[in-house]
C-alpha cells in the first residue's frame, strides 16, 4: 500500500476545522462545487496514479462499510 | 440544394456482368464507395488489383458531414496520388481554442513542429474529398458501379457470393475477398449477423454548416456554456467556399424534427452570430452517436472497414481518419496474401492491429463525449470543477477534454513486429508510423514519406547493402547520405539515425524492425516475420 493512511497532518483538529470552515456559508451545490475543485487539486500535487487509485478505493469503501454495519444490526436486533 | 455545390450526378450503367446472365468471379469487390471503400479502391488499383466498387448511390456525401482529415490520412492519400487537390481545396488549421462563457482558457498546437510535408488538420467538406477520390479511382481504372444495391452476402468457403439490386433488375457476383466499406448501418455485417457492441449517447447535436465572410481564423473553435448557447457546447470551423460549421449540443430532450426548422436554427445562429452578420444556411442536421465495434474485423474472406467495423463519436475526427488508416493496413496485406506471397494469416493481423486502432480510438472518442456530455451529476460536477481550475491552473488545462484530435495508432504489441534488441531514442519504435522529414533527392527538394512510397524499404544510416529479394518480396534500400540527403538533419533526429543505424519499413510506413547495424540474416528473419511466414527465419 502507497497511500498514507497513518496520522500525517500536523493540527488535525485544526485542519477539520479549516475544512468545515470553507464550506460554512456555501449552499450545498457551492459545497459540491468546492469539494470537486478541492479533490483534484490534492490529486494532481500528489500527482502518483497508484496512491490515487488506493485513495479512490478507500473513499469507496465507506459507504459500504455503514451498509455492512446496518446489516450487521438489523441482523442482531 | 447547396448553394455553393454542385453534385455531380453518376450514371448507373449496366455493367458486363449483369448483361451476361452468369454469376461471374471477381478478385475484390468493394461495397461502399464514401472515403474508406474509394481509398480502399485506390490503393489496391494501384498495385495492380482489378477492383469493383458498388454503391448504392448516384452521387458524393450529402452534406459536409465528416469535415476534418488529419495528417496521417493526408500522408496516406499522398501516397496514393490524391493529396494535393485536398489539401489546395481545404482550410488548413492546427490550432484549438477551448473557451469557457466569453473567456478563452485553453488552446492547443497540434502540430508544433516543422518539417513535415502534411498539414495537421485541413477542413474539407467531404462532397470534395469523395469527388477527388472517385477523380482519382477513375484515372486508376477502378470499375465504379453506381445504384447498385447489395442486398444478400453469402460467405463461402473460399469466395462470397453477393445479391445486387439495379435500376435494371438483380443480378448476382462473386469475389475472392470483399471489401465491407458500406458505413455504420452496413448490410454486410447485418447479412453476416455480425453484433455491433458498444455504448449510445443520448444527446443529441445539431449540425449547421453556414455560408458567410466571417473574420474567423481558421482554428477549431469549442465553447462550453457559452453565452450564446447557454448550458451546452458549441462548436466551431471554417471550411472551404466560406462555408462554416457549427455544431451546437442540444441536450437529450430536444426534437429533432423541430430543431432541424429554420424557425429553431435561425435564432440560434444569430444569437452566435450577431444580429447583423449575414449568413446563409446551406446544410442542417441533428444527430445523436454510438461508440462500438465489431469483435473482429476479419471474417474469412470478408474484412470490414471503416464506419462498418467501428462507429466513434464526433468528438476528435476520429472517423473517416480511422478508416483510411484501416484500408492503409489492409491493402497491401491483401495484394501478398492474393499473389501467394504471405499466407491468409497475414490478414489476421489486419484485425490484431485495427482492432486496436479501434479500442483506442473508441477509448478517446467516449472520454471526450463523457467530458462534454456528462452522464451523471457527479461526472458533471467533476466537469465544472477541472473549467472553473483551468483558467488559472495549468495542470487542469490538460484534463479539458473537447475532443483528443486523430492520431494514427502505434501497433506496439502487433504480431509483426520484430521486438527491439539493441537501444534507441525516440518515437520510431517498431508498430509506429515513420514520421515525415525533409529531404533531397537527386538534388531536388522533396519529403521521406513520398520516397518510402509502398513497397518494403530498409532505411540506412550507413554504408548501403545490396537490394535484398526474400521469397519474392524486393527491399529496396534508401540510404541516407546516398539516395535522400537528410538536409535539416530531421531524418537523423527524428529516427534516432547513429551510424549504422537500419530500419525495415512496411509498405503502410510502419516500423516492422530495426537494429544499430545491418545484418542481412536479420533482416530477412523481420521481413517474414512481417509477413507472417510462419516457421520462416530466412
Amino acid at each position: 500500500m502507497k497511500l498514507n493512511t497513518e496520522p500525517n497532518i500536523a493540527r488535525p483538529d485544526d485542519f477539520y476545522q479549516d475544512l468545515i470552515d470553507l464550506h460554512r456559508d456555501l449552499t450545498d451545490e457551492q459545497s459540491r462545487q468546492v469539494n470537486a475543485r478541492l479533490i483534484l487539486l490534492l490529486a494532481n500535487h500528489i500527482g502518483d496514479r497508484e496512491v490515487l487509485r488506493e485513495a479512490m478505493k478507500a473513499a469507496a469503501k465507506i459507504p459500504h462499510r455503514v451498509v455492512d454495519r446496518l446489516a450487521d444490526e438489523r441482523a442482531s436486533s | 440544394m447547396l448553394k455553393t455545390y454542385d453534385y455531380p450526378e453518376f450514371a448507373y450503367r449496366p455493367s458486363a456482368d449483369q448483361e451476361s446472365g452468369l454469376i461471374r468471379r471477381h478478385p475484390v469487390i468493394i461495397v461502399g464507395a464514401g472515403p474508406v471503400g474509394l481509398t480502399a479502391a485506390i490503393d489496391l488499383a494501384g498495385q495492380g488489383v482489378a477492383v469493383v466498387v458498388l454503391d448504392e448511390d448516384r452521387t458524393v456525401s450529402v452534406g459536409s458531414r465528416a469535415v476534418c482529415y488529419a495528417k496521417r490520412a493526408l500522408e496516406i492519400w499522398d501516397r496514393l496520388g490524391c493529396a494535393d487537390p485536398m489539401v489546395d481545396k481545404g482550410v488548413v488549421w492546427k490550432t484549438g481554442k477551448v473557451f469557457r462563457r466569453d473567456r478563452e482558457i485553453y488552446r492547443f498546437d497540434l502540430l508544433p513542429e516543422d518539417g513535415h510535408r502534411m498539414p495537421a488538420f485541413i477542413n474539407l467538406q467531404q462532397y470534395y474529398l469523395e469527388e477527388y477520390l472517385v477523380r482519382r479511382a477513375e484515372a486508376l481504372g477502378v470499375e465504379l458501379r453506381w445504384r447498385e444495391k447489395v442486398t444478400k452476402v453469402e460467405p463461402r468457403d473460399d469466395h462470397v457470393r453477393l445479391a445486387i439490386e439495379t435500376p435494371e433488375g438483380a443480378y448476382e457476383l462473386e469475389a475472392d475477398w470483399l471489401i465491407a466499406a458500406d458505413g455504420a448501418k452496413s448490410l454486410v455485417r447485418q447479412e453476416l449477423g455480425l453484433e455491433f457492441r458498444g455504448q449510445a449517447f443520448n444527446d443529441r447535436f445539431l449540425i449547421a454548416d453556414v455560408v458567410m465572410k466571417a473574420d474567423f481564423p481558421p482554428e477549431r473553435w469549442f465553447w462550453f456554456d457559452p453565452p450564446f448557447h447557454r448550458r451546452q457546447s458549441t462548436l466551431l470551423h471554417m471550411q472551404a467556399d466560406n462555408v462554416w460549421r457549427i455544431d451546437f449540443q442540444l441536450g437529450p430532450d430536444a426534437d429533432p424534427e423541430e430543431e432541424k426548422t429554420r424557425e429553431k436554427v435561425i435564432p440560434r445562429l444569430k444569437a452566435m452570430l450577431g444580429e447583423d452578420t449575414e449568413f446563409e444556411l446551406e446544410w442542417v442536421s441533428v444527430y445523436t452517436f454510438q461508440c462500438r465495434r465489431l469483435d473482429r474485423f476479419r471474417h474469412g474472406r470478408v474484412l470490414f472497414a471503416g464506419d462498418a467495423a467501428h462507429q466513434v463519436s464526433p468528438f476528435g475526427a476520429r472517423g473517416a481518419n480511422s478508416g483510411v488508416q484501416d484500408t492503409d493496413n489492409l491493402a497491401w496485406k491483401l495484394k501478398l496474401v492474393m499473389e501467394g506471397k504471405a499466407p491468409a494469416a497475414l490478414l489476421d493481423s489486419y484485425d490484431a492491429e485495427r482492432v486496436h486502432a479501434a479500442k483506442e480510438n473508441l477509448l478517446n472518442s467516449t472520454r471526450s463525449t463523457d467530458f462534454i456530455a456528462p452522464k451523471s451529476e457527479a461526472s458533471r460536477a467533476f466537469r465544472d470543477a477541472v473549467l472553473d481550475l483551468a483558467e488559472d491552473h495549468p495542470f487542469a488545462q490538460r484534463l479539458v477534454n473537447s475532443g483528443r484530435l486523430s492520431v494514427p495508432a502505434t501497433y506496439t504489441d502487433s504480431p509483426l513486429n520484430t521486438p527491439d534488441e539493441d537501444a534507441f531514442e525516440g518515437a520510431m519504435t517498431p508498430g509506429s508510423p515513420c514520421s515525415d522529414a525533409p529531404i533531397r533527392r537527386n538534388g531536388k527538394p522533396g519529403w521521406l514519406l513520398q520516397l518510402l512510397g509502398g513497397g518494403f524499404k530498409l532505411l540506412c544510416f550507413g554504408d548501403a547493402p545490396a537490394p535484398l529479394e526474400v521469397d519474392g518480396i524486393e527491399i529496396e534500400p534508401l540510404t541516407v547520405g546516398a539516395d535522400l540527403d537528410d538536409v535539416a538533419a530531421l531524418v537523423a533526429q527524428r529516427y534516432d539515425g547513429g551510424p549504422g543505424t537500419v530500419y525495415l519499413i512496411r509498405p503502410d510506413q510502419h516500423v516492422a524492425a530495426r537494429w544499430r547495424r545491418f545484418d542481412e540474416a536479420k533482416v530477412r528473419a523481420a521481413l517474414n516475420h512481417a509477413l507472417a511466414r510462419r516457421g520462416r527465419t530466412q
